[in-house]
């Protein structure tokens, strides 16, 4: 076996755990924190990569500026949506089908809705770091890898700062543990489920961006990641940030080793297996909660 | 004469929260016991360990002279413990008559094989009668007040016909005559023979209730004994009733 | 009206339809109407895990596909007769149906739905990498023109669709019986409340694995005659997950708690599907279903019978 082939593919792996985890860094909210199965996630992030495509494509902007001048539009269409969410199924109780129901309906209608907007075209950005590499011996560093992970790992650690550090970034690690606590704080925790739900979409606009950076994106590319986010977050402990970046490098790692000795085809199953696996065998993940 | 029920030593956590200490608890046939402690002391816990919902991870829970450890909670239903719910659980989409239908069909068929469609009606409506809600049996659970759904919660626990009730704070936000309704409905239960755990913050309730009183606190035992030996413990003063 | 004698109405009506058809004489018809008659199985059977248990199933695909891909393996190893193959589907996707169970079934609701995404998905690059069906090239199937049945020849198009009506009354005659027995009893106990439904004696990791077998198997069913009705078999058709939103949102717009809310659901849908590939684009087809399905969820929850129950009940109030 070629070392530096298997040295190149775990560094591939690392720098696609950190975008990984930026990726998965919504749901650890959403999901982790607030129990809610918001699997259009995916589509929102598309989405993101879409907006900033249009923006650099039209404008020339760079991605990551544009997604996060998007990221308060995205915080608002959480919010909207959590609004939507709370009154017609988790005020009745009735969150199970109807909630993941009403969410893969979003998958779809986003979905569908680019298709028809872009069609099905892949579309890519240019940036000057998107092309040229970093090298340190035979170990190669993309830096249309880098980029994405350095700036994926700012927001993550920015994130875990803000739930240890606030007011409303504790109460939102509150909520998800004790509602009835929350109230005795007289904080409304209606309130800090919107803002927490509104966050985790506007991380959705980042991760686009990044995702745009790092492969050409196309309606349907959302689909693939459904099971990666679930499965790092599972993976890392629901609601645990670090537990998820943790995760998210191993099955970064993972997918690339597969990929560069297995062929590409394969990857899909890896994410999607580790996922079953998880669930199977250790629904607490590997940080429990 | 041995013990109905017999919790020995068990213990659980959540990931790094001890939530139950090395449990060690017994429960005579026909018994009351009555269990109190702070919120947050393991009371729910200690419930769901025995009742199956949740496994403990060290120790064991023998019931009726069989180990429970690995049983499902509908397995042990079936062997006669059955438990209320703190918030009442109905089942929305049934009326009140199939909610008590459901542990009839289900636990007291497999026990002593099935029973005539006609019995089975005759046996809801009456346990319906016995918490004042017959006349009530074709309407949805939504329909009821907090009151009456604990009630039902308690009548729907009867229904299976259990050796051992654990009653989960069916008193809670309760007014003065109606917790003496479910009191006088409690002690009926025991003298038909049903050994119950009453779980409860009331403490008048809990004392004419009582014939025996355990106290948790922060997942240990620290008191077990008469209820008027009990509450002179100047450790559960401290910890519980001086609050 | 027991379940023998529906079935008899069932059949009756069926083949009604089938010889009204043949007097409408355009073949479209058939086409149409198998898509349709493959709907009302598929959203059938997804109701018996989802809407009476409460358990979502996001593969519908995977199972639609296992059916499919059964009939492809041995149409290449000895080709069968096509209701022979539905048998053979019906038990291949009933096992895998169990085997999913009782890996997810522990779980809560949420994971569950996110593990048969992830079944789906690993299902479909199995396939992909499986070269014997065709792997992503994907499979020729050759049917003939006519079929004798009983000393008459019909359309290969017109025997298919005889094929699904079969499958389609099997789906809806199971559903409806489970509605009345107490096994569609149990089944509401789990939905409504799966840790009460425990505590009261309910088997209820039992009861679910029942729900996903009898669920897998009918999708199965309703995939095995696909790639004859296709001529040309890809994993992405297969697998598309049109088949997946429309198993979830027919269901619901119809209405989750009985066998008749699938059956609506899949008939208006399905038409109107059909009329806006025709007219617009398929595309365009999906965001409709998209946009009624989010409508649905949020402004009816008990889908359009529960509208007609509500307002048969007001007016009897009257």
């Amino acid at each position: 076996m070629d070392i530096s082939l298997l040295i190149n593919a775990i560094v591939a792996g690392l720098l696609l755990g950190g975008f990984y985890a930026a990726v998965t860094a919504g749901i650890s909210i959403s999901f982790g924190m607030l129990d809610i199965v918001n699997i259009a996630h995916p589509a929102f992030i598309i989405l993101g990569s879409y907006i900033a495509y249009f923006a650099a494509s039209s404008l020339g902007a760079d991605p990551i500026l544009v997604s996060l001048l998007a990221a308060p539009l995205f915080y608002g269409l959480g919010a909207v949506i959590y609004q939507i969410y709370y009154v017609s199924f988790e005020r009745r109780g009735q969150e199970s089908l109807r909630g993941l129901a009403f969410f893969f309906g979003l998958l779809f209608v986003t979905e569908v809705t680019l298709i028809l907007t872009f069609g099905v075209d892949y579309r890519y950005v240019e940036a000057v770091y998107i092309g040229p590499s970093l090298h340190l011996g035979d170990i190669d560093f993309p830096l249309r890898m880098v980029v994405p992970c350095v700036a994926a790992l700012v927001m993550f650690g920015a994130l875990q700062l803000f739930v240890t550090h606030t007011f409303t970034g504790r109460a939102i690690m509150a909520v998800s543990q004790d509602q009835l606590a929350l109230q005795l704080m007289a904080a409304d925790p209606i309130r800090i489920k919107r803002i927490a739900f509104g966050l985790s979409i506007a991380t959705a606009s980042l991760a686009g961006a990044l995702l745009i950076i790092i492969q050409p994106v196309e309606p349907s590319v959302g689909r693939e990641y459904i099971g990666r986010v679930f499965a790092i977050c599972v993976l890392g402990g629901l609601g645990s940030l670090p537990g998820s970046l943790v995760a998210a490098m191993l099955l970064g790692v993972m997918e690339s080793l597969t990929s560069t000795f297995y062929g590409p085809s394969w990857s899909p199953a890896v994410s999607f297996g580790f996922l079953l696996l998880t669930l199977a065998f250790r629904p607490s993940g590997l940080f429990g909660r | 004469m041995s013990a109905l029920l017999h919790v020995s030593n068990i213990s659980k956590r959540f990931g790094g929260f001890v939530a139950l200490d090395g449990i060690e608890l017994e429960v005579q046939p026909g018994e009351r016991l009555g269990l109190i402690g702070p919120n947050g002391s393991g009371k729910s816990t200690l419930v769901n360990c025995i009742s199956g919902t949740l496994q403990n991870e060290d120790g064991q829970v023998h019931f009726d002279g069989a180990p429970m450890n690995g049983l499902a909670a509908h397995e042990r239903t079936h062997r006669g413990l059955a438990r209320t719910f703190q918030l009442p659980r109905p089942f929305h989409s049934l009326s009140l008559a199939d909610n008590i239908r459901v542990p009839m069909l289900y636990t007291v068929h497999k026990r002593s094989g099935p029973l005539h469609a006609d019995t089975v009606d005759a046996r809801c409506v009456e346990l319906l009668r016995l918490v004042g809600l017959d006349s009530k049996a074709r309407q949805m659970p939504r329909d009821l007040t907090q009151v009456e759904m604990r009630k039902l919660e308690l009548a729907r626990a009867v229904a299976a016909e259990p050796k051992l009730l654990i009653a989960d704070e069916s008193m809670a936000g309760l007014s003065h005559s109606e917790i003496e309704d479910i009191l006088v409905l409690l002690i009926q239960l025991n003298e038909r023979g049903i050994t119950i755990i009453l779980i409860e913050h009331i403490m008048s309730a809990v004392m004419k209730f009582s014939q025996r009183l355990a106290v948790l606190v922060s997942g240990k035992k620290i008191a077990d004994g008469k209820p008027e030996d009990v509450v002179r413990n100047p450790e559960v003063v401290r910890a519980y009733l001086g609050q | 009206m027991n379940t023998l004698k529906f079935s008899i109405v069932s059949i009756v009506v069926g083949a009604a339809v089938y010889f009204c058809g043949r007097l409408i004489g355009i073949g479209y018809v058939f086409f149409a109407g198998y898509t349709i008659l493959q709907f009302i199985a598929l959203s059938s059977a997804w109701n018996i895990l989802g809407g009476y248990c409460g358990y979502v199933n996001f593969g519908s695909a995977a199972f639609f596909a296992l059916g499919a891909y059964t009939t492809v393996f041995f149409y290449k190893f000895h080709p069968l007769p096509i209701p022979l193959l539905i048998m053979i589907a019906a038990v291949v996707s009933g096992i895998v149906g169990f085997g999913m169970g009782y890996l997810t079934l522990r779980l809560r609701g949420a994971f569950f739905a996110i593990a048969t995404l992830a079944m789906a998905v690993v299902l479909q690059t199995l396939v992909v990498n499986w070269d014997y069906v065709g792997g992503s090239r994907g499979a020729y199937i050759v049917r003939t023109e006519t079929v004798e049945i009983a000393g008459f020849s019909i359309e290969y198009i017109q025997y298919l669709f005889l094929l699904m009506m079969a499958v389609a009354i099997i789906a809806i005659v199971i559903s409806r019986a489970i509605g009345r027995t107490q096994l569609g009893f149990g089944f509401a106990t789990i939905r409504d409340d799966e840790l009460a439904a425990e505590a009261s004696g309910v088997p209820t990791l039992r009861l679910k694995l029942i729900a996903t077998t009898i669920s897998g198997a009918l999708m199965g069913m309703a995939g095995a005659p696909f790639p004859y009705y296709i001529g040309y078999l890809q994993p992405a058709s297969a697998f598309a997950l049109d088949y997946g939103v429309n198993s979830i949102a027919m269901p619901i717009i119809g209405g989750t708690t009985s066998w008749v809310g699938p059956l609506v659901g899949a008939i208006l849908l399905g038409s109107l599907q059909q009329l806006a590939t025709v007219t617009i684009s398929s595309a365009v087809n999906l965001l409709i279903v998209g946009l009624l399905l989010v409508f649905f969820v949020v402004v009816a929850p008990n889908g359009l019978v529960g509208l007609v129950q509500e307002h048969v009940r007001a007016w009897r109030k009257k």
